[in-house]
Order: C-alpha cells, then sequence, then structure tokens
C-alpha cells in the first residue's frame, strides 16, 4: 500500500516539475509548482515528518507561492514564444549537463548502497509538533532567534529595493498623490 | 516497506530537472521557481535521512532551510520587480550590464 503511495506521489513530483520547468506561461508553472509542493507534502507525510508537512503546505504552499502569483500578476508578464525551438542548441546543452550532473549524484550515492539505514523505529516520534518543539526551544533556540533576525532584515531589505524613488532622489507619497495623478490623467 | 534508496534517487531526479530549469528557462520569476524546486529535492534527502536515522536534526535543518527559502524568495521578488521597472521586462538576457 505505501508503495503504491510513494509511486504515485513520486511520479507525480516528477511530473509537475518537469510542468514547471517546461510551461510557457509563467502563472501555469506557478500553479504546477503548487502541486508540486503539495506531493512533497505527501512524501513527507510517507516519511513519518506529520508536523514539517503541515509546514509544507501552510509556508510553501500558502504563503511563498502566493507572493510568486502575486508578483507574476502585478507585473503581467507576456508569454514566452517557444521556449525550445528558439534556443534548442541550449536546451540540448542543458540536458547533457543535467544528465552528467544525475550521473554524478547517483554514481556518488552508489558507494553508500550498503551503509544506508532501514526505517528506524522512532520515526514516528521525532516527526511530531511534540518532539520538534520540544528541540526547538532547547538545542535551536540561538538559530530560532537568529531566522528572526533574518526574516526581518529580509522584509526590511526587500522594501528598500523595491520602493519607488524618482530620479532626484525623492520618493513617491502613494497614499496621498496617487488618487490626484489618477484624476488629472483621466480628464487629459 | 520502502528502502530509503528510492527517496534520495526521486531527490536526484527533482534536483535534476531544476538545475535544467535555471539553465533553459529566461525568464526570472520561472527561473526563481527552479531554484525553489532544488531547495525542495535537497530537502526530501534530509527529510528521508532524519526518518530513517531516528534523529530528529535533520527535520530542524528542513525547518530552517524553509525559512531562509521565505527570505530569499522575498529578497529576490523585490529584486525582479526593481528590474521590471528598469527594462519593463523579466527577461535576464536583458542583464548584460556588467558583462564585459
Amino acid at each position: 500500500m505505501e508503495i503504491y503511495a510513494f509511486i504515485l506521489l513520486s511520479l507525480l513530483a516528477i511530473a509537475t516539475s518537469i510542468g514547471t520547468v517546461l510551461n510557457r506561461s509563467a502563472v501555469n508553472s506557478a500553479l504546477f509548482m503548487v502541486l508540486h509542493l503539495l506531493t512533497l507534502a505527501g512524501l513527507y507525510l510517507l516519511l513519518r515528518a506529520q508536523f514539517l508537512a503541515i509546514i509544507q503546505v501552510i509556508v510553501y504552499a500558502g504563503a511563498i507561492m502566493v507572493l510568486f502569483l502575486f508578483v507574476i500578476m502585478l507585473l503581467n508578464v507576456e508569454e514566452e514564444e517557444n521556449i525550445i525551438k528558439n534556443s534548442r542548441f541550449g536546451f540540448i546543452g542543458a540536458f547533457m549537463v543535467g544528465a552528467l550532473l544525475l550521473g554524478q549524484v547517483v554514481y556518488s550515492l552508489l558507494g553508500l548502497a550498503g551503509v544506508l539505514p532501514e526505517l528506524s523505529g522512532q520515526a514516528e516520534a521525532i516527526g511530531t509538533v511534540e518532539a520538534i518543539g520540544d528541540v526547538m526551544f532547547t538545542d535551536y533556540l540561538m538559530p530560532l532567534q537568529v531566522t528572526a533576525i533574518l526574516l526581518t532584515s529580509a522584509v526590511v531589505g526587500a522594501m528598500m529595493i523595491a520602493e519607488f524613488t524618482h530620479a532626484d532622489g525623492t520618493h513617491q507619497d502613494v497614499i496621498e498623490h496617487a488618487p490626484e495623478d489618477q484624476v488629472e490623467e483621466g480628464t487629459t | 516497506m520502502i528502502s530509503i534508496e528510492w527517496f534520495i534517487a526521486l531527490s536526484a531526479v527533482l534536483f535534476t530537472i531544476g538545475a535544467i530549469g535555471v539553465m533553459v528557462r529566461r525568464n526570472a520569476i520561472v527561473l526563481f521557481m527552479c531554484i525553489e524546486l532544488m531547495l525542495n529535492a535537497v530537502n526530501i534527502s534530509l527529510v528521508a535521512f532524519s526518518s530513517y536515522h531516528g534523529n530528529i536534526e535533520g527535520h530542524m535543518l528542513v525547518l530552517f532551510s524553509l525559512s531562509v527559502a521565505a527570505a530569499e524568495a522575498v529578497v529576490g521578488l523585490a529584486l525582479i520587480i526593481a528590474l521590471f521597472r528598469n527594462t519593463l521586462s523579466v527577461d535576464i538576457r536583458n542583464l548584460t550590464l556588467m558583462r564585459f
């Protein structure tokens, strides 16, 4: 039973990742990506990592991909014409490099075939919220605080980067001036 | 019972697909999604090793890599918006400012 679930989920994960890479429209790519992240959450459940599966759905498929979709719709990018046809040589080159990379990874992993472990009996105990929270607020307290600082600085940095500035260095005050500008544009 | 080799093989395949995507695509947003694909592929093998060893450290590492991925997506998308303001496209072929 578990094997069928694994085969289904992994085939779906590979298919949706190929869909993400090869789709012409960025919106469709993002939607394939959401499906991919959901199948990964299923795979985490197969690995007895319940908490990570939920976090994967909430943070990745929920928050990050919504951010991606917002940016795609905000920028209104046009579809790429024939991503393969225009760069056939580049595509073949990338495929060869990718095959080389896969061969390298598989070759380096083949040496490990004898020492890989079986599923531990404790696996069900370590994936729960209780176990992770227990470790997170004792042994990993310092990295947790650093993560908080990282997220804050990322948000502030993103606002600094994406802020609109005029050529003379002044900021555009969106709330006060935007309605007036629209009215003027509408009348002229 | 699934042996751990299958999870590692799946992780390697997904990582390779993400790497090919980074090389093939020209759209900066899709490029970012391909980087997320590669991050997720590594996360699978981390969780697999963690569960099969019965050791919680891999789970914690995945949690932290998830929050780093969130921060990276925020900054990267802000960069894409700034890029779109300057060139009115998200095509990375336009980014030749620092090419010699």
